[in-house]
């Protein structure tokens, strides 16, 4: 019997961003975004929902110390995306601050930042009626 | 008298900035909300009207209609846009929760006040502005 278990914690971040390829036309950015591609941007508030998997630790009974996590998080994803325009980020010069794509980029910063093969996956809310998901390759 | 109120959302980039002052002082004061690219925020706009049910209807207001005014008056003004930028009356005033709420109510106000055809003369009560699940402001037309 596995002894693994899962451990999720979720974040807040308010950011703004807009939604325009360089690859289209202004026309066709205007239909592909809708709202989505006006000129100034617009923003959210994010709730980062994170999962992280484990051996239960025998001496602390945890999967992974929340406080760890947490500084994890706070110095990787949001002191880099709190309170920022997502399209100046460096990550997103040459590509579209969708959500799908923020995802997959806190996803790689986690990952990168975690002990190995500890992050399950990264859900991102980018409001009450919508999510992305990405649990790597 | 009773009152009714109806929730909408709405998603919307800001930042805080005083050009009467400093860099300086813009930042100390402002913090993070001073950054110039700016950041957003999804706001929930909740909308409060008071008066007696229509004996007939039983509405204090019909719900669509108060939709349909709330979409007209602020959502189409502020949804998908930089307040700071695209919101006529943010060009001078600094787009904080308790200035939105302001200015929400100010954009309702007149219509909501009015009445329509078929449904009971209702008075705008008040405006909260959520900026995220934990903070809001309110506004009660300076009462």
């Amino acid at each position: 019997m596995s002894d693994k278990a899962y451990f999720g914690r979720r974040y807040m971040l308010s950011a703004s961003h807009r939604l325009h390829s360089d690859a289209l036309s202004d026309e066709v950015n205007r239909t592909t975004y809708g709202k989505c591609n006006n000129a100034y941007g617009h923003g959210h508030n994010y709730v980062v929902e994170v999962l992280v998997g484990g051996a239960v630790n025998p001496e602390t009974g945890m999967v992974m110390n929340m406080v760890d996590l947490d500084k994890t998080v706070e110095n990787t994803v949001l002191t880099r995306f709190d309170h920022t325009n997502l399209n100046f980020d460096p990550l997103f010069v040459k590509r579209v601050p969708t959500t799908e794509n923020l995802c997959r980029e806190v996803f790689q910063l986690l990952k990168d930042a975690l002990p190995a093969d500890q992050l399950s996956y990264v859900r991102i809310e980018e409001t009450e009626n919508n999510f992305f998901q990405y649990e790597g390759e | 008298m009773i009152e009714l109120t109806r929730r909408a959302t709405f998603s919307a980039s800001h930042f805080y900035w005083n050009e009467e002052w400093t860099v300086e002082k813009n930042e100390q004061v402002f913090g993070r909300c001073a950054r110039r690219n700016g950041h957003g925020h999804n706001y929930t706009l909740e909308v409060t009207v008071a008066g007696e049910p229509d004996p007939v209807t039983g509405f204090v207001v019909d719900l669509k209609w108060l939709k349909d005014v709330m979409e007209r008056e602020v959502l189409d003004a502020y949804d998908h846009r930089h307040l700071n930028m695209e919101v006529a009356e943010f060009a001078k005033v600094i787009p904080t929760t308790e200035n939105i709420a302001i200015a929400a109510w100010t954009r309702l106000a007149g219509v909501i006040g009015q009445g329509v055809n078929g449904t009971a003369v209702a008075q705008l009560s008040r405006v909260r502005v959520y900026e995220t699940p934990e903070i809001f402001a309110e506004y009660r037309g300076g009462q």
